[in-house]
């Protein structure tokens, strides 16, 4: 054990103060710390992007950043994507395209998708394809997560 | 997996780095993006007794090119390389490079530096240094070192960096007029280690290759330069002929790896394939 610090993150706008070992990854503050469980961890080595999350930003794995790193960083999470009971154009594409099955990856693909199209909602097939070969679904969805998000991001231009 | 416990320190400047490295010995690392460092405390692999953590040394994060060489510092981060940066052949080749390297929400937090640091031998970025004649700025307690590439790589996770220095800076020189650069690499998925890649670079002068770069990742312990292959070309024309005859002596030089991934047959193979694409790559772009 290591002495606990102190610290602020801010998760979709609100401040949660927790005191966390240095070795808690946000991963696991986001979920244990903050009780913010939509964010999944699969593998916990950077490959499923299960656990994906926008800090300042940017699609960052969260399990492998640790959370007293994430002090006066902007974290959101799936959590955070709708407004009340509207979803978020990604969110309602998922619905309508039927994008996901067992949903255990869903929260990362979200957060990657609005990742990328805030970043560029004229993203070319092809870049986008590359750019969702980030993360990893196991009911092999993957067409309709592509078609969902390309149908978001005609929304978001 | 959790990883084990640490101490964590934040220093605000590349002193303080340096000076918490030295006081806290070999059992220290340094955190930069961490895509590497922190997967493999998560497996237990890497139990470091105290992390140094970069991330908040501004001073760090920085890429220009000035007088002919593009500087770059240890908080440049992959995702800044895919668009260009500088003029000439690394205008293009670089983003195309920086696009085989893992996977998007990789590229947003893993660095350049850190990647030289690591030592992968299937590193792009090792590559990259290693095949531009790169020089590694080593920052320590009492001075800094310049480390060419040549020297700088010495195997497997395997460097000149000591424990108590860090790779501030990396140094490239920009090819100049003339030169065409290509890239291949070949991997079992999108975002995978390669198996073997190629970074070529030629220069053609009157409808002839007068000067050429080959250097191999991902095939031997390090990144290597094909010396054999770069005299095979010069004084050919840039042609399949040429490239083909380079790209068998890439393959018969290097001293491949066997692992769970690929045999040494194999990876011989690859190395010959990727230099004639690199090549071809070359001439096209």
């Amino acid at each position: 054990m290591t002495d606990k610090i102190a610290v602020t993150l801010r998760v979709n706008a609100r401040d949660y103060r927790i005191e966390v070992e240095p070795r808690r990854t946000l991963a696991d503050a986001i979920r244990t710390d903050c009780g913010l469980t939509g964010t999944h961890l699969g593998c916990e080595h950077g490959v499923c992007g299960a656990c994906t999350v926008i800090v300042d930003g940017h699609a960052v794995r969260s399990c492998l950043m640790f959370a007293v790193q994430a002090e006066g960083s902007h974290i959101r999470t799936v959590e955070g994507l709708a407004d009340g009971e509207r979803l978020s154009p990604v969110q309602q594409a998922f619905h309508d395209h039927h994008a996901l099955q067992c949903g255990f990856c869903t929260p990362g693909f979200l957060m990657l998708a609005t990742a990328i199209l805030e970043d560029n909602p004229r993203i070319g097939a092809d870049d986008l394809r590359h750019a969702l070969a980030s993360n990893l679904c196991r009911c092999t969805g993957y067409h309709n997560i592509v078609i969902a998000v390309q149908a978001a991001a005609e929304k978001m231009r | 997996m959790k990883p084990a416990p640490f101490a964590y320190h934040a220093p605000r400047s590349l002193a303080d780095a340096v000076r918490l490295l030295t006081e806290l010995g070999d059992d220290a690392k340094v955190l930069a993006g961490g895509q590497s460092l922190v997967a493999a405390m998560n497996f237990r692999l890497a139990r470091p007794a105290a992390l140094v953590d970069i991330n908040r040394i501004a001073s760090l994060d920085f890429v220009n090119s000035e007088g002919g060489t593009l500087r770059i510092g240890a908080l440049a981060r992959h995702a800044r390389f895919e668009r260009p940066l500088v003029e000439g052949v690394l205008g293009g080749l670089l983003p195309y490079v920086a696009r085989h390297i893992a996977h998007l929400p990789i590229r947003s937090r893993g660095t350049f530096a850190g990647s030289l640091a690591h030592a992968d031998p299937a590193s792009e970025w090792c590559l990259v240094a290693r095949t531009l004649d790169a020089e590694i700025v080593l920052t320590g307690p009492k001075a800094e070192r310049r480390v060419p590439a040549a020297d700088y790589f010495q195997g497997v996770f395997t460097t000149a960096l000591r424990s108590d220095e860090i790779v501030s800076e990396i140094r490239i020189p920009l090819p100049g007029a003339g030169w065409h650069g290509g890239f291949a690499e070949f991997s079992r998925r999108a975002g995978d280690f390669a198996l073997a890649m190629c970074l070529a670079l030629i220069r053609i002068e009157g409808g002839r290759i007068a000067e050429a770069k080959i250097g191999i990742g991902g095939g031997a312990d390090r990144p290597l330069r094909i010396a054999a292959a770069e005299r095979a070309l010069v004084g050919q024309a840039p042609d399949a002929a040429a490239f083909a005859a380079a790209a068998d002596i890439a393959a018969r030089e290097i001293d491949p790896m066997s692992d769970i991934h690929a045999d040494a047959d194999y990876r011989r193979d690859l190395v010959g394939a990727m230099t004639r694409r690199a090549l071809a790559h070359a001439l096209r772009a």
